[in-house]
């Protein structure tokens, strides 16, 4: 590990403070991606803020809910209100990593998590992400985890969180605050595929922080499912991963939220998939047809192809167990 | 033996079991010593070539540092005579001296050693060393190396299948006419061990004498190696390792770091530690070798096996001839006249393969036993039948009758326990909602072998004994079950015994591998102990002071540490009023034990049966192995609870093989992609269901003094190949690489 210093933060503005009068500062939430990367020598801050006793509330209001950046992955997912009426974010929080890591990881920290890919987390190879221009390694690489879709020649990496495909199918919102100010940023458009531009990975700007993240409630959300596929049953990345709430009034779907994990360059949400169902029979036509149209611009790599139909036929698992939700 | 009069038997607590959960077990990377320094490696990053130039400058000038040694610096090591190596190392090649040349023979060789006040200094010191290497493209891809296989160099006394081609019979003419043939080609994945705790040495001169604490399952061969390394008396190397936490295999051999530990303390004249990174324990000790096998039978109408033909090709490094027991089963387990088995080696740019739990029967059982069900599909015959009507009698490799052999019981018996008459044979007939299930089985075996070992026994004034051996516990239970074999033949309590392990200042002992230790081990625990309590008998017969005076050996019995006769029980003293009596502080033997003759009269081996019920998602193909009933027929055992961890061990192990594990060389470089146990994948609590293992009572007379025939390498052979028969079972598909994949049964 490079050495590093260290400042810890009493509140936000200074937090902001601290990380504008050292150059290369990061905030330090749980860790569990930053420190790790640091010993890799992927990350190679000269400063860490830290971060983790701010905003740490969980607030339920009338029409959403709003979770502060430093919350535990743990504390959220057992939350009452999200078990009951987010079930899809809990269950995305609880098929991550270990419970030693999530009573580590914070909210904020899990939206800018690291890809897991293996050529960028060893220094050693040529990677887009670490070095513009150096290279892609995972290309004609060992690529059976890599991502199908936002892809380019530039990078395959996929992104890894779990917890961000429940936000995405959710419209979460995302609160920063940065030397411009306060603003609110719509969890779509927070995260910018790895393959348009290796390096940036959000639209968060430097010295940025994210204080808390809202989520719109709406009575469907209860009716929601996370389906994670994976080789093990435990402390495994996804190779494909589903993130589905179904509206269903009578016997039509009348609103779908769609998004995939392990299969995209960031958190996929499949909007035009969502659009495929609304207004048809909540059945297996309408599960494959939507499914069809979410892989349709799926590009496979040398390894990878068989998660095109994984993900179809995951996408078709997890909206028929919503359908069947009570 | 096993009555309830003996501890032997007894399902008994590991007597070390408060010290490990406590932490208070010393393992080698928590000794601590005065100016202790700390040790960081620079491994290479091409596969083969040289290097041309090592910049050592800025590590120097790095904080901390004590000092940088590369082939530049380093002390010269020396190597040993081939005809002197030990078992546990190849019998063909040169074993890696570190930091001795600039020969770059795989990825991730050591090329440097940064020595730091701290560990933390020493690891960011040794990012900064910057090696320039003249890259000679190697010999990273397996299938390339596999076609230009060859057969291991012959050496003097080689065993045929471990280094030479074997036939018996004509197992070509067999095939040409055979009623049904199955002719399959099979490939296995390499695996690491990835034992719980990372390799690890202090070493600490002072003058000419050196101390290792080493992770190492022989103390004795380190001991030997660095003194020959460093040209030193053995007398002045002393090796330290009370404590290994789990190794299978990994810690048989002394690997470079142990000799880089030792050359830094001496290059610093201050005490080093070096623990191996997690990434670093892949490429310093060795890993499973990957495998391709062809496997071809005949087979009667009514299921009698008329041929066998078994050929493998093994990974090896371009140093070293890495071979390993792939064929012995193939020629041992079923009763086949004709039999051919052939091993061939690819040699590739990688560090040296090395044993892993259940080494070489483990791959090739999974092989045999995956076609023998393919050939029970064929033949349309039950796959538990078609190895009953091949069961052998005897060996049939060297014709000797079996010393024991329960396998026909192992079958029935954890057949029924799995309720396999419930089986509907034919594939995809089994489902419950979105799962197909399937059932499979195959068999399991080890050979029992025995080494020559040596022991101290101390009896003490109060009563108590100590048992001393240089032999190791790398987590089975050793501790605990020669404590019990000791108790048993001293007439003491468990209580009263300590067991004393793993250190070269005690007598020597054979390597803990190959599931020897117990019949080792054991055995010689048993005839000191023995030969201890005969010698306080004769104390007590000769002395006029003692109510045994004069009594008649056979009628003296001791029992909780005292003598008496069996029929007079109130006639008779303890151990500790006689010692008193004697003014004894101690009464000390030591004995050694070997095998005899037996081994030439009898062939033997362990057996077993793995069952498992597989659950495949019939949309998404997981394989979750939901229940697995093992039978193991082991000889005597010492003691169920700590045998019964071993064995589920062993069958979690086989789950790792059959679904999970598998290292990756990226082919472009022979760097291993998957370094780490988030991306190299061993089964997690949440991938273990139900494991039913127990055990057939068995009595061999033959295989050594107390009847044990080893476990712990029986209970993961064949376990894959139990759960490849159950997923063709639930599926229809006929998966002959391992590691399985979903991606194999979309």
């Amino acid at each position: 590990m490079q050495q590093f210093s260290y400042s810890r933060a009493p509140d936000i503005a200074a937090a902001l403070q601290q990380s504008k009068d050292h150059g290369e500062s990061k905030y330090l939430g749980g860790g569990t991606t930053l420190l790790d990367c640091m010993k890799l020598h992927v990350e190679t801050p000269a400063h860490l803020v830290d971060v983790n006793h701010l905003a740490n509330r969980i607030e339920v209001k009338s029409t959403t809910i709003r979770i502060g950046a430093a919350v535990r992955n743990s504390d959220l997912a057992y939350h009452e209100v999200i078990r009951t009426k987010f079930p899809v974010l809990s269950e995305a929080l609880l098929a991550g990593a270990t419970p030693q890591i999530r009573n580590m990881a914070t909210v904020a920290g899990n939206l800018l998590q690291r890809t897991r890919c293996t050529y960028f987390r060893d220094t050693t190879w040529p990677c887009n992400k670490r070095e513009p221009d150096s290279g892609c390694s995972a290309i004609d690489g060992f690529n059976r985890s890599h991502a199908i879709l936002g892809t380019s020649d530039k990078c395959i990496a996929t992104h890894p969180s779990d917890m961000c495909v429940a936000l995405i199918a959710l419209d979460a919102v995302i609160e920063a605050e940065g030397p411009r100010g306060k603003r609110q940023i719509p969890m779509r458009d927070f995260h910018v595929a790895y393959g348009e531009d290796p390096i940036k990975e959000s639209v968060l700007e430097a010295g940025e922080l994210i204080t808390a993240v809202e989520i719109p409630e709406l009575p469907f959300y209860a009716r929601s499912h996370y389906l994670k596929v994976r080789d093990r049953a435990s402390f495994e990345f996804a190779l494909v991963s589903v993130a589905a709430a179904l509206q269903i009034e009578g016997d039509r779907i009348t609103g779908a939220r769609l998004a995939l994990g392990g299969v995209g360059t960031k958190p996929w949400r499949a909007t035009e998939a969502e659009q495929a169902l609304v207004g048809r029979h909540p059945d297996e036509n309408a599960f494959v047809e939507a499914a069809g149209v979410a892989l349709r611009d799926a590009r496979p790599q040398r390894d990878n192809g068989f998660k095109i139909e994984l993900a179809k036929r995951s996408i078709c698992r997890a909206l028929g167990v919503v359908a069947r939700m009570k | 033996m096993a009555t309830s009069e003996t501890i032997c038997g007894q399902p008994m607590d590991r007597v070390d079991g408060h010290l490990k959960v406590t932490g208070r077990a010393t393992y080698a990377a928590d000794v601590r010593l005065d100016k202790l320094a700390y040790a960081a490696l620079v491994l290479s990053t091409v596969s083969s070539g040289r290097i041309k130039h090592i910049d050592s400058a800025p590590a120097e000038k790095s904080a901390g540092v004590l000092a940088v040694i590369t082939h530049h610096n380093a002390a010269r090591l020396h190597s040993q005579e081939q005809e002197k190596r030990p078992g546990v190392d190849p019998e063909v090649g040169e074993p890696l001296s570190p930091l001795q040349d600039a020969v770059i023979r795989y990825h991730g060789q050591p090329v440097a050693t940064v020595i730091s006040e701290t560990f933390v200094q020493a690891t960011y010191a040794a990012s900064l060393v910057h090696v320039v290497y003249e890259d000679s493209s190697g010999i990273n891809d397996f299938n390339a190396a596999a076609a230009k296989a060859k057969p291991p160099t012959p050496v003097k006394g080689g065993k045929p299948g471990k280094s030479a081609d074997y036939q018996r019979g004509d197992s070509a003419a067999a095939l040409a006419k055979a009623d049904v043939r199955v002719d399959a080609k099979y490939s296995i994945a390499a695996e690491h061990h990835n034992p719980m705790e990372l390799h690890a040495t202090v070493a600490s001169w002072d003058g000419a004498r050196l101390t290792l604490y080493d992770k190492t399952q022989w103390v004795d061969n380190v001991q030997e190696q660095v003194a020959l390394a460093f040209r030193l008396d053995k007398e002045n190397v002393r090796v330290i390792s009370p404590f290994v936490g789990g190794a299978f295999g990994a810690a048989l051999r002394v690997w470079p770091h142990v000799l880089i530990a030792a050359l830094a303390a001496r290059h610093v004249k201050r005490p080093v530690k070096l623990v191996l990174t997690r990434s670093q324990n892949f490429t310093i000790p060795g890993y499973r070798p990957k495998y391709l096998q062809n496997v071809s039978l005949a087979a009667t109408r009514e299921g009698t096996l008329t041929a066998i033909e078994h050929e493998g090709i093994g990974q090896t490094s371009i140093y070293e001839e890495y071979t390993e027991s792939l064929l012995d089963t193939t020629r041992q387990l079923y009763a086949c006249p004709n039999v051919k088995t052939h091993y061939r080696l690819a040699a590739m740019n990688v560090n040296t393969p090395a044993s892993m739990r259940g080494p070489g029967e483990v791959s090739g059982v999974f092989a045999l036993e995956s076609a023998l069900d393919e050939l029970a599909v064929a033949l349309k015959v039950d796959p538990v039948e078609l190895r009953l009507r091949n069961f052998a009698k005897e060996d049939p490799e060297y014709n000797l009758p079996w010393s024991s052999n329960s396998l026909q019981a192992c079958y029935r018996q954890a057949a029924q326990r799995i309720g396999w008459d419930q089986r509907t044979p034919a594939p995809r007939s089994m489902s419950d909602g979105n799962q197909l299930i399937g059932y499979g089985m195959a068999t399991a075996t080890w050979p029992a072998k025995r080494l020559p070992a040596s022991v101290r026994v101390q009896l003490k004034q109060d009563g108590s004994a100590s048992i001393e051996t240089a032999g190791s516990d790398i987590g089975p239970g050793t501790y605990t079950a020669l404590t019990q074999i000791a108790a048993d033949a001293l007439g003491l309590a468990a209580s009263q015994v300590t067991v004393v392990l793993g250190d070269t200042n005690l007598p020597t002992a054979p390597v803990q591998g190959g599931s020897m230790t117990i019949a080792s081990i054991g055995s010689a625990v048993h005839e000191a102990a023995t030969a201890m309590r005969n010698k306080v008998i004769k104390l007590a017969q000769e002395d006029p002071q003692s109510p045994l005076h004069r009594a008649v050996a056979s009628d003296i019995e001791v029992k909780a540490g005292r003598l008496s006769l069996h029929k007079a029980p109130h006639t008779g003293e303890s151990y500790a009023q006689l010692l008193q009596r004697h003014r004894q502080e101690t009464l000390e033997l030591t004995h050694s034990s070997k095998p005899g003759d037996e081994t030439k009269k009898y062939a033997m081996r362990s057996f077993g049966a793995h069952f498992v019920e597989v659950r495949v998602d019939r949309d998404l193909g997981n394989v979750r192995v939901a229940r697995v009933v093992s039978a193991f027929a082991a000889g005597r055992i010492i003691n169920p609870k700590t045998a019964h961890s071993q064995a589920i061990g062993g069958i979690v192990g086989g789950i790792g093989m059959a679904l999970l594990e598998h290292t990756r060389w990226d082919s472009r470089n022979g760097r291993i992609v998957n370094s780490n146990l988030a991306d190299y994948h061993v089964p997690v609590h949440a991938d273990i269901h139900p494991i039913e293992a127990f055990f057939i009572e068995e009595t061999d007379m033959y295989s050594n003094p107390i009847g044990t025939k080893g476990l712990a390498e029986l209970s993961i052979v064949g376990v894959a190949a139990a759960i490849a028969n159950a997923v063709y079972h639930a599926t229809g598909k006929r998966l002959r690489d391992l590691p399985i994949t979903l991606e194999s049964l979309l």
